[in-house]
């Protein structure tokens, strides 16, 4: 009902009333905002190196209580639909690029507008970042597949069907490996995938302010998807959350989709059911759209199974209905959105378009060669180096953080110690300047020389952390700036013997306190010795020869 | 070579050709007197590499014809303006002694439901009334490159789906040989263009038998392709497994000579195939090397379940007779059953209905086309495609949504797909003991109109020679045969000539040597050989 509300004005703005030529369209789209922009159109974007992975929030606030249905003896069934956008260069089945946030009906052509006459044909990298995904996610790969269309009305879908997979799908029967966050209890989980299929996505509505009228922006018309279907395990938020995030994890190491979830690349449709414990059979299942982030799906679900609960145990459970919900971040609450009536017919048949997509072996064989080390294979090898959980899991969250772990630790940096520097100085910088570990000057070389200019006595840890900055905004190498700075530990025990003398002579009177009893002066007369030195002498030689001398008696 | 369309007492009629080319045409029109087709594209051709017509006088001529005829067969939904114009150009280019591609100076028809750029492209329905496409179907593009004038869009069945051309969304088209029947469908507006000689040669879709059964109908020279030989990109869908765009010509090499200008890969079609294109007007023997059995070897399967009852036995006789001439130019003619042919039509009608039902669903009044205001979506859907779409074209998308629905799909939508299979089988068989098969091309003569507009089984039997074909997916070439009792000078009876996939150039070679070795037929309106006016 709210959508034909909105559409009340549509002929106010019918969209492309005979376009004259596809150039034509390219050069003049029909904006239809009030003032055309006369920004240069993105003909050529470059979609295909994902944008630095913006940093999701964290899962769940750490302090909030898990909800727990089995406290009431009921279990929740959590299944979850989720949809990746692919960064291909061009659309599914089309040449046009595709890049979020273009002005409205400028990345469009006769094919994803639907014209009369067009026909469209697959790109070839669609079914290359499928069979990549379904092998990630250790599906079978189906050596034939198919394209069908799925029909129903809606002025967001040009054709008046979208093409998807029916029954046929490109991959299925596969399993994803979880690692659950340390703060949430941890404990590792395997959730199954159903099946893999490849679709077309479809344009956008934007209604007025008014609602008197929408208006339709085909941009997104035909950009491909992977629809990835889990199988209904997942009992509780957090496993949900933590499958998406992990779901996000693999298609950003694969370099299938940038798995945004604000701009929509990655969206999930959780359906949520609950059911005495012990019960066979699955209780009514609601669906849950609309959640932007892995913490916001935490919470939806929750939500969700504790208002199934409650009407459980209010005996109202004829209440829970099977419709789409909307999970309102503002009221922290789900909200029905539509109803179901009944199941809806989609009259799916073959789409007689496009050929099957036969694969070979050799075709796939060569893909999953060409697959990088995944989180989970990266997360035991972690865990194998001896390295905490925590450490774990933040190093294998993002590629980019562990390929540059992994390359410190090759150039012979102790793991412990350039997991520390990365998940302390380097990612307090990223947090701060927004960037990403590969937008920053400093090298996994420079890294591992730094670590091993503080070991080996070279500089002191203090001086490592200054010079860490310099390397992260300047570049350059450790020797460099240590030379340039004259930052070389003092370990001479007679020039530091030197600065004490001077201290200890320029302070007779804290000499005297000292000698006195009061000493913890020693703290103070350190810091003078390290601020006479520059911070360069040797901590330890410096608190040593302090000592002996102090304690002198003469 | 010699050509009716420079047969000077049309040109007479309104515009008198200036006395130089006029003798040159009686020239030409001397030879004319023969009884076999003969090229007008290599006439033309001749013509203008020869200077002794100019592109402009030829495309006057046709201009001037199409203008005295168009009235009573209404067989245009839209003349391009620019028709001289671009004749004057390929003037020029003759004069600048340029390659020639072989359609230049060609007037080609094209139907309604094939996408040009700058003219408006209708489908024959209300819902586009006035929509110009963004883009050249493929096959017009290739046309063009070819050096073709794109004459105008012809009169269809709305989106195809008729076969007779009185479901036309604008206009009822009239056959040349009688003026009150139909000329078939759903390409009628093209078949009756060629057979007016209001162009040279046009283009149609072909689905379930909209090229070959007008071609029939109108006495002219009509090739269904192989499936995928023809881009469809620009081919406003029906039925798309079932879609093919062909051809139409007042003789075999003309027909031939199109083909090949349109044929070929498209990387806009995945299902368009990468098949070698042959020269296939060059493969054609000429008439003067000609043995007296030329066909001789030639396996000649005649198709038994296509003499049953329900057809005339007129078109049985004109057909026999065609046997029989096949024999007499040296091949073998056997009865061949194809023992699916009668579950053909049913699963057509299944098939085409249920993906026709998908590929109408974008005219939907929301981007283009017409548009019934409403206060809310679902009646502005309704209203729009409850105005803008035809009866026929509803009733088709109904059957085609019953057969898809969830419960029926079984029963309906796969099992016709199961029927297509046996089809394929049958032809494959069938092939495999003839190199060609032959039956007729309709099941009838041209009909009287209105005569089945209110039987739509019975326009539907009417396909029942032309479905497997699609089906199969198999190249078909239809040739006048014979004329059966009608209008003033009898009603012509197509043969079709079927293949093995590809073998286009074959049946063009068989159906050139029937063509100019077929006597005592003369395949031209009565109207335009006389000279008078058609009423």
């Amino acid at each position: 009902m709210a959508a034909s509300l909105y559409l009340r004005g549509i002929r106010a703005s019918p969209l492309f009333l005979n376009p004259p030529s596809l150039s034509a369209i390219r050069a003049a789209p029909l904006l239809l905002f009030a003032s055309p922009s006369e920004r240069p159109l993105a003909t050529t974007s470059t979609i295909q190196s994902p944008p630095p992975p913006p940093k999701e929030k964290p899962i769940h606030p750490p302090n909030k209580k898990i909800s727990n249905p089995a406290d009431d003896g009921f279990e929740a069934i959590i299944g979850i639909e989720t949809h990746v956008q692919l960064s291909t260069i061009t659309k599914a089945f089309c040449s046009c690029p595709y890049s979020y946030g273009s002005q409205p009906n400028t990345t469009i052509c006769p094919v994803c507008m639907g014209l009369p006459g067009t026909l469209p044909v697959l790109n070839s990298k669609v079914v290359e970042f499928a069979v990549r995904l379904g092998l990630a996610l250790n599906c079978s790969v189906a050596m034939t597949s198919k394209f069908d269309r799925k029909q129903y009305f809606y002025p967001d879908l040009p054709k008046g069907y979208q093409i998807s997979q029916f029954d046929v799908p490109i991959a299925s029967k596969g399993f994803i490996d979880v690692d659950l966050p340390v703060e949430f209890g941890g404990g590792h989980r395997r959730f199954g995938i159903t099946r893999v299929h490849m679709e077309e996505d479809a344009g956008k509505l934007m209604h007025s302010d008014s609602g008197s009228y929408s208006q339709v922006d085909l941009n997104r018309a035909g950009v491909p998807l992977l629809e990835i279907v889990s199988e209904p395990d997942m009992r509780n938020g957090i496993e949900a959350a933590e499958y998406a995030a992990e779901i996000q994890r693999l298609v950003r190491y694969l370099g299938v989709s940038n798995g945004n979830m604000q701009e929509g690349s990655l969206r999930c449709d959780v359906n949520v059911s609950v059911r005495p414990i012990g019960q066979a059979k699955f209780g009514t299942k609601v669906e849950i759209k609309n959640m932007n982030s892995f913490s916001a799906m935490n919470r939806a679900i929750d939500f969700e199974i504790s208002r199934q609960v409650l009407l459980h145990n209010q005996g109202q459970s004829d209440e829970i209905v099977q419709e789409t919900r909307l999970w309102e971040e503002g009221a922290q609450k789900t909200v029905t959105m539509r109803k179901k009536e009944g199941l809806a017919d989609y009259r799916y048949f073959p789409e007689p378009d496009l050929p099957e997509v036969v694969l070979s072996e050799e075709y796939i064989d060569q893909i999953r060669k060409s697959l990088p080390e995944l989180p989970e294979a990266k997360r035991r090898r972690y865990e194998n180096m001896g390295l905490s959980m925590q450490d774990v899991l933040f190093l294998a969250n993002d590629s980019y953080v562990a390929d540059f772990f992994d390359d410190t630790v090759k150039k012979g940096a102790d793991a412990k110690l350039a997991a520390n520097w990365i998940m302390g100085d380097i990612a307090a910088y990223l947090k701060n300047e927004r960037l990403s570990i590969n937008d920053i000057k400093l090298t996994p070389q420079e890294l591992a020389e730094l670590i091993a200019s503080i070991k080996n006595g070279t500089i002191s840890g203090k001086i490592g952390k200054e010079i860490l900055v310099e390397l992260i905004t300047k570049g350059g190498t450790v020797k460099a700036v240590i030379e340039e700075k004259d930052l070389v530990q003092i370990v001479d025990p007679t020039a530091i013997e030197a600065l004490v003398d001077k201290v200890i002579a320029e302070n007779p009177k804290q000499l005297q306190q000292y000698r006195g009893g009061k000493t913890k002066l020693q703290g103070f007369f350190a810091g003078q010795v390290m601020k006479e030195s520059k911070g360069k002498a040797n901590p330890m030689l410096v608190n040593k020869i302090l000592t002996e001398k102090l304690n002198a008696e003469n | 070579m010699a050509s009716l369309i420079q047969n000077p007492r049309l040109l007479l009629r309104r515009r008198r050709p200036s006395p130089p080319l006029r003798r040159r045409l009686q020239t030409l029109a001397a030879a004319a007197s023969a009884n076999v087709p003969t090229s007008e594209i290599l006439s033309i051709r001749d013509a203008l590499l020869s200077r002794r017509a100019t592109a402009l006088d030829i495309a006057s001529g046709y201009l001037s014809r199409l203008r005295i005829t168009e009235p009573h067969l209404r067989s245009f939904l839209h003349v391009s303006e620019k028709v001289l114009r671009e004749a004057e150009e390929v003037d020029r280019a003759v004069e600048r002694g340029e390659d020639l591609g072989p359609l230049t100076g060609v007037l080609v028809g094209v139907k309604d439901n094939i996408c040009t750029v700058d003219m408006p492209s209708t489908g024959g329905s209300r819902i586009l009334e006035g929509y110009r496409p963004a883009f050249d179907a493929t096959a017009v593009r290739r046309l063009k490159e070819n050096g073709a004038i794109i004459v105008g869009k012809t009169n269809l069945d709305e989106f195809g789906m008729g076969s007779s051309t009185e479901g036309s969304g604008f206009q009822v088209t009239t056959n040349p040989w009688d003026l009150s029947r139909v000329p078939g469908g759903s390409s009628g507006g093209s078949a009756a263009a060629v057979s007016a000689r209001q162009c040279v040669v046009s283009l149609g879709s072909d689905t379930g038998g909209s090229v070959r059964q007008p071609a029939s109908f109108c006495g002219v020279v009509g090739m269904k392709p192989t499936y995928g030989r023809v881009s469809r990109y620009g081919l406003m869908a029906y039925a798309s497994s079932l879609d093919v765009i062909g051809c139409f010509g007042s003789s075999v090499i003309d027909t031939a000579i199109l083909l090949k200008a349109i044929s070929g890969h498209d990387r806009f079609d995945a299902t368009s195939s990468k098949h070698d294109v042959p020269n296939y007007a060059a493969d054609l023997v000429s008439m003067d090397s000609v043995e007296s059995k030329p066909l001789t070897g030639l396996k000649v399967g005649f198709i038994q379940e296509t003499l049953a009852e329900g057809v005339d036995m007129g078109v049985i006789s004109a057909v026999k007779a065609a046997a029989s001439h096949f024999e007499q130019l040296g091949s073998r003619v056997t009865e061949v059953s194809l023992p699916s042919f009668d579950l053909g039509l049913p699963a057509y009608y299944i098939l085409a209905t249920s993906e026709a039902s998908s590929n109408l669903s974008r005219y939907d009044g929301v981007r283009y086309g017409s548009q019934v205001a409403a206060e809310e979506l679902g009646s502005l859907y309704g209203d729009s495609r409850a105005k803008g779409l035809g009866s026929e074209v509803k009733m088709r998308i109904l059957m085609g949504t019953y057969a898809l629905s969830a419960g029926y799909y079984d029963a309906y939508y796969k099992r016709a797909q199961q029927v297509r299979t046996l089809v394929q089988k049958s032809f494959k068989d069938a092939l495999e003991e003839n190199d060609i098969l032959i039956s007729p091309a309709a099941p009838s003569v041209a009909y009287k109109i209105g005569e089945k507009t209110n039987d739509p089984l019975a326009m539907f039997a009417g396909d029942i020679m032309t479905v497997n074909v699609n089906l199969a997916g198999l190249p078909a070439l239809v040739v006048p045969c014979g004329f059966v009792e009608g209008g003033t000078a009898g009603l012509p009876v197509g043969l079709q000539i079927i293949g093995p996939a590809f073998s286009e150039a074959k049946l063009l070679q068989v159906g050139h040597i029937f063509e100019q070795t077929l006597q005592n037929h003369r395949f031209v309106p009565p109207a335009l050989l006389e000279g008078t006016s058609l009423i």
